[in-house]
């Protein structure tokens, strides 16, 4: 089941319009992971948590997950296939080269 | 560990930006300082596309599209509205360069003589990307677009709409970059505390139409600052000029210039020249902050 917020809305009749222009819900039921070619992928033994990934994702296609690494908080990137377009930033502003890429196969 | 932007993402994904868009980065920082407590009118430009279509919307907050020349008058009105409810609200005008520099410079004009309480942004990908890539006044000097191909490329420098701005002696106005999220941020978030008309250029790599990879989105607005091609920059009340970001090792254009096609056709003499004008008009900029360097 799709959650709600991913859900196209189509109106069936004029009667099911909003009398004025406004917005019902988000893009998220645009799945933009199929415009994607190539597939970044952190490796999480080189990754050091530095979040310039997040920073810079235009879609933003990386959550941040709160850990605990040596008893210190830290964000873990987490790259959301379901959107990330595979531009490449992520992967080129990292300073570690910690996210390396496949090519999409379908 | 302390992040340097804010966590909370308010702009949400599955929006219809190409790979890589700066315009889109530009909006994701833009709410993240802005907060929810705001209302944006779009007029045409890749943004009215970005957003989705109705009734679906990336930024969650209100938005109302507006004409491509309409922008500032659009955002005065909704201001005034909630005004007259007496609701306090950012409302906000975000344009393209084509809507800012060229066709809606006369209500930008009027909104800032009359210093109307609205935040106006514009988003400076330098040309009309939506329909295509063609030349706006923002367009810089010997760039290809469409509307001028490489036999004839653009024989007019990019506009200087700061200076036009402060012109206007608004109580704030400020560049900012992709690359230097925190800095625009800062700014943004100062923008937000401020009554009346505040203007806020942001640099904006377009891939498409740069001819430029997708990955090096940061890289270009990056360099464009260190190359000092757009320098990031703060005026108040037109008057008080400063820079928010020293460059320490200042690298040449031709760095900023090669990773895009969009300049491919240039010969070494037309990068003398870029470089040239550059150190001119940063002499001209250091002039009014009062700075020397
Ligand atoms: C009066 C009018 N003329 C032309 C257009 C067609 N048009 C729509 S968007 C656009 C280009 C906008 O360029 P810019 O403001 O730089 O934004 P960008 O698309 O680059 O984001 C044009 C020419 C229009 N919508 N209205
Ligand atoms: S490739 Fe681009 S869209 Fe995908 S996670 Fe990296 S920065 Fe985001
Ligand atoms: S054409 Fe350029 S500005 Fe428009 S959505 Fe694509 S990358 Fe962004
Ligand atoms: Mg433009």
């Amino acid at each position: 089941m799709p959650k709600k917020s991913e859900v196209k809305i189509i109106f069936e009749s004029i009667k099911d319009m909003p009398p004025l222009a406004v917005s019902l819900y988000t893009m998220d039921y645009n799945k933009t992971g199929s415009w994607r070619n190539v597939r970044p992928i952190i490796d999480y033994d080189k990754c050091t948590y530095c979040t310039i990934c997040w920073k810079f994702c235009p879609e933003p296609s990386i959550d941040l997950e709160k850990i605990e690494v040596d008893g210190k908080e830290k964000f873990k990137p987490i790259i959301n296939y379901k959107y990330c377009k595979g531009c490449g930033i992520c992967w080129t502003e990292c300073p570690v080269d910690a996210i390396y890429t496949e090519e999409e196969s379908e | 560990m302390k992040l340097s932007i804010p966590e909370e993402e308010i702009m949400g994904h599955g929006h219809l930006a190409c790979q890589g868009c700066g315009a889109a980065l530009a909006m994701r920082y833009a709410l993240k300082a802005f907060g929810r407590n705001t209302v944006m009118t779009f007029p045409a430009c890749c943004w009215s596309v970005i957003d989705g279509p109705f009734p679906h919307s990336a930024v969650n907050v209100p938005l109302f599209h507006t004409c491509f020349e309409a922008a500032a008058s659009t955002a005065s009105g909704i201001k005034a509205g909630f005004d007259a409810q007496g609701k306090d609200v950012n409302v906000v005008a975000w344009a393209g360069d084509g809507g800012t520099y060229d066709i809606g410079i006369q209500a930008l004009s009027g909104a800032a003589e009359r210093n109307d309480d609205i935040i106006y942004v514009c988003y400076d990908n330098e040309a009309y990307m939506n329909t295509g890539v063609q030349r706006s006044g923002s367009t810089p000097y010997l760039s290809w677009t469409t509307t001028t191909p490489v036999k004839h490329p653009k024989q007019r420098p990019k506009k200087d709409i700061v200076s036009i701005m402060a012109a206007h002696r608004i109580p704030y106005l400020a560049t900012a970059s992709v690359a230097f999220p925190e800095d625009m941020i800062t700014k943004f978030k100062k923008a937000k505390d401020i009554k009346g008309t505040r203007f806020l250029l942001v640099f904006s790599p377009c891939p498409p139409g740069w001819r430029a990879n997708p990955e090096n989105t940061i890289k270009l607005a990056k360099l464009a600052v260190l190359t000092r091609v757009f320098p990031l920059i703060e005026v108040e009340n037109g008057r008080v000029w400063k820079l928010t970001k020293k460059v320490r090792t200042v690298k040449p254009v031709s760095e900023y210039l090669k990773l895009q096609g969009r300049f491919r056709h240039l010969s070494e003499d037309d990068v003398a020249v870029i470089q040239e004008n550059t150190n001119k008009d940063w002499e001209i900029l250091m002039d009014k902050v009062g700075e020397k360097d």
